[in-house]
């Protein structure tokens, strides 16, 4: 059987958080795409809350702490992410920028990026469209077209086609990213930390 | 092996009495705590280089030729000196100079900066670091090994018939260290020289510099410099001591808590356990550092930064007497313990003098 690893980065305050409930339903249906194809995928969730204190250290150092280290490799070598955030002031949420601001600009790369978010109200969907998905453009990871957002009304709608649309986006949403997943070869690189740039001369 | 302090000139505020030091009297304080370092034994003094305030350091061989006139035996060195923003023609006169007035007690290590503003401030690009550090070190390389330098490159003005002064003393260049945090360049640049190569390894966990240091070992070893664990390697430490541990930590938490750089970020107890820093007994800061070369290999050079945060002179200097009376002594000898025959010291001029001698004789006996 293939194998695939799938990051889920939530970034939800509260316990139990709806973030985590949208990302956990993109997870699920994700591994369920891959399945039917043949594919086994471990996934790692990161919970941005549980390293809060570690993120605002890195901005402070320089430097994560193991726990955050694990987090940010295992992201940086995975074959997709779920990114999911609350919509706070019209925006991602600043822990979950924080994240994103600790993690080498480069490291991303390449990396199929399914792009969900929560909000009180429908009216701040479009932040999907302004504010993340340039976010993941400028890192040069590959945004996936459809994007997902659930409203908090969207939680109490039926699940009959129609009814509010949540459950057909996380599906063609899931559906784009194991098409992704599946031809990455992310989790399978060999980086080299120690790569010079190509021309580079020690003499000048 | 050498053993030292770098400090980084910072002007701090100290936390717990709410004063801070004027310039003229950290300038002061820090030719006393270079004086201390010579008093208790340690071999090495490093000065950093800065260009705005909290900072007190922009000219670094005007402070350390005063030290120097000074003290008799400490080797006077930088933390660093900027490669990038710095000429190299003024870099070659003033370390060549300091050289001959410390009578062959100067080396230098050479940096890129980290403060953004620094580089338009002296006509450069921050993003050409790396250009700028490769070109600039590989002209000063030839002013202190060629009499007479016909030059051009892409950063400074052209020299024809240049010829940089003073020589250096008997013909043999101060000892050059690079430090980097994370570039793999720079330990490439260290390597071809076969110049050393110095982890700051104080505000980052080990295991970032141990995998650097290895990769600066190994390409040394390619550019035929001697086998990897001849390659000439520094590291930074930090330490705070007294006789009970927790004494230590009471009174160093608030200057950790209030610090410059990681204050108000990590825990004492999470920073002391992620990093080299030490904050106990003496005894504990043996331990510690005694496991540095199981990580890194035998090693040439040992610094600690010991005055910073504002930390009260007082209280440095009485560090200072901790390292060099109980520390420095012990660690003398864990690290000679079984320290293979075919490593070599930390360079000092008469060592380069006598290699470079050694040299000499070889090629005579050939021709």
């Amino acid at each position: 059987m293939t194998q695939r690893t799938l990051a889920v980065l939530t970034a939800g305050l509260s316990q139990p958080s709806s973030t985590r409930l949208l990302a956990d339903r993109l997870s699920a249906a994700v591994v369920g795409r891959l399945a039917e194809t043949g594919v086994e995928t471990s996934v790692e969730v990161i919970d941005v809350r549980e390293l809060a204190h570690d993120v605002t250290n890195n901005l402070l150092t320089g430097f994560p702490s193991p726990a955050l280290e694990r987090a940010i490799d295992s992201i940086a070598a995975s074959d997709g992410l779920i990114a999911v955030t609350p919509i706070f002031t019209t925006s991602y949420s600043g822990l979950f920028k924080s994240f994103i601001d600790v993690i080498d600009p480069t490291a991303l790369t390449d990396l199929p990026v399914l792009i969900a978010a929560t909000g009180g109200t429908e009216r701040h969907s479009l932040a999907l469209d302004y504010a993340i998905r340039p976010l993941f453009a400028y890192l040069h990871a590959v945004v996936m077209p459809t994007a997902v957002y659930a409203a908090s009304s969207d939680w109490g709608a039926g699940s009959a086609p129609g009814a509010s649309g949540l459950t057909e986006r996380v599906e063609r949403a899931a559906g784009e990213l194991a098409a992704s997943v599946a031809e990455s070869g992310r989790s399978s690189r060999v980086l080299d930390p120690f790569a010079l740039p190509a021309g580079f001369n020690p003499a000048g | 092996m050498q053993f030292g302090i770098f400090t980084v000139s910072d002007i701090t505020t100290d936390p717990t009495t709410h004063q801070t030091p004027t310039e003229h009297e950290r300038i002061m304080a820090t030719v006393a705590i270079a004086k201390k370092a010579e008093e208790v034994g340690l071999d090495v003094f490093a000065l950093g280089e800065h260009h705005n305030p909290p900072f007190f350091s922009s000219s670094p061989t005007t402070t350390l030729a005063y030290i120097a006139a000074q003290t008799d035996r400490i080797l006077l060195s930088t933390s660093t000196t900027l490669i990038t923003t710095n000429d190299p023609v003024k870099i070659a006169e003033d370390f060549a100079m300091l050289q001959h007035l410390s009578n062959g007690r100067t080396d230098v290590m050479m940096g890129r900066g980290n403060t953004g503003p620094v580089y338009p401030w002296f006509g450069k690009d921050i993003r050409d670091g790396i250009p700028l550090a490769i070109e600039n070190y590989a002209l000063l390389h030839r002013l202190w090994r060629e009499d007479y330098v016909d030059w051009q490159g892409k950063y400074r003005t052209p020299l024809q018939g240049f010829q940089s002064t003073p020589r250096p003393l008997d013909g043999v260049p101060p000892f050059v260290w690079h430090g980097s945090i994370r570039s793999p360049e720079i330990a490439e640049q260290a390597a071809y020289y076969g110049d050393g190569f110095f982890a700051n390894n104080i505000f980052w966990p080990k295991e970032h510099y141990m995998r650097l240091i290895g990769y600066y070992r190994q390409r040394f070893e390619h550019y035929g410099h001697g086998t990897a664990d001849q390659a000439i390697v520094g590291l930074g430490g930090q330490a705070f001591m007294r006789r009970n541990s927790q004494d230590a930590i009471d009174e160093f938490r608030p200057y950790f808590d209030n610090a410059p750089v990681y204050g108000h970020g990590p825990s004492l107890e999470d920073f002391t356990e992620q990093t080299p820093l030490t904050v106990g007994s003496p005894q504990q800061v043996i331990d510690r550092y005694a496991s540095m070369r199981e990580h890194f290999g035998d090693y040439q050079r040992q610094l600690f930064l010991m005055d910073h945060a504002g930390l009260p002179l007082k209280t440095v200097l009485e560090q200072l007497d901790i390292l060099g009376e109980e520390v420095v002594p012990v660690l003398r000898k864990e690290f000679a313990t079984n320290r293979p025959e075919h490593v070599p010291d930390g360079p000092t001029h008469a060592s380069l003098l006598a290699a470079a001698r050694a040299a000499e004789a070889r090629e005579e006996v050939l021709s």
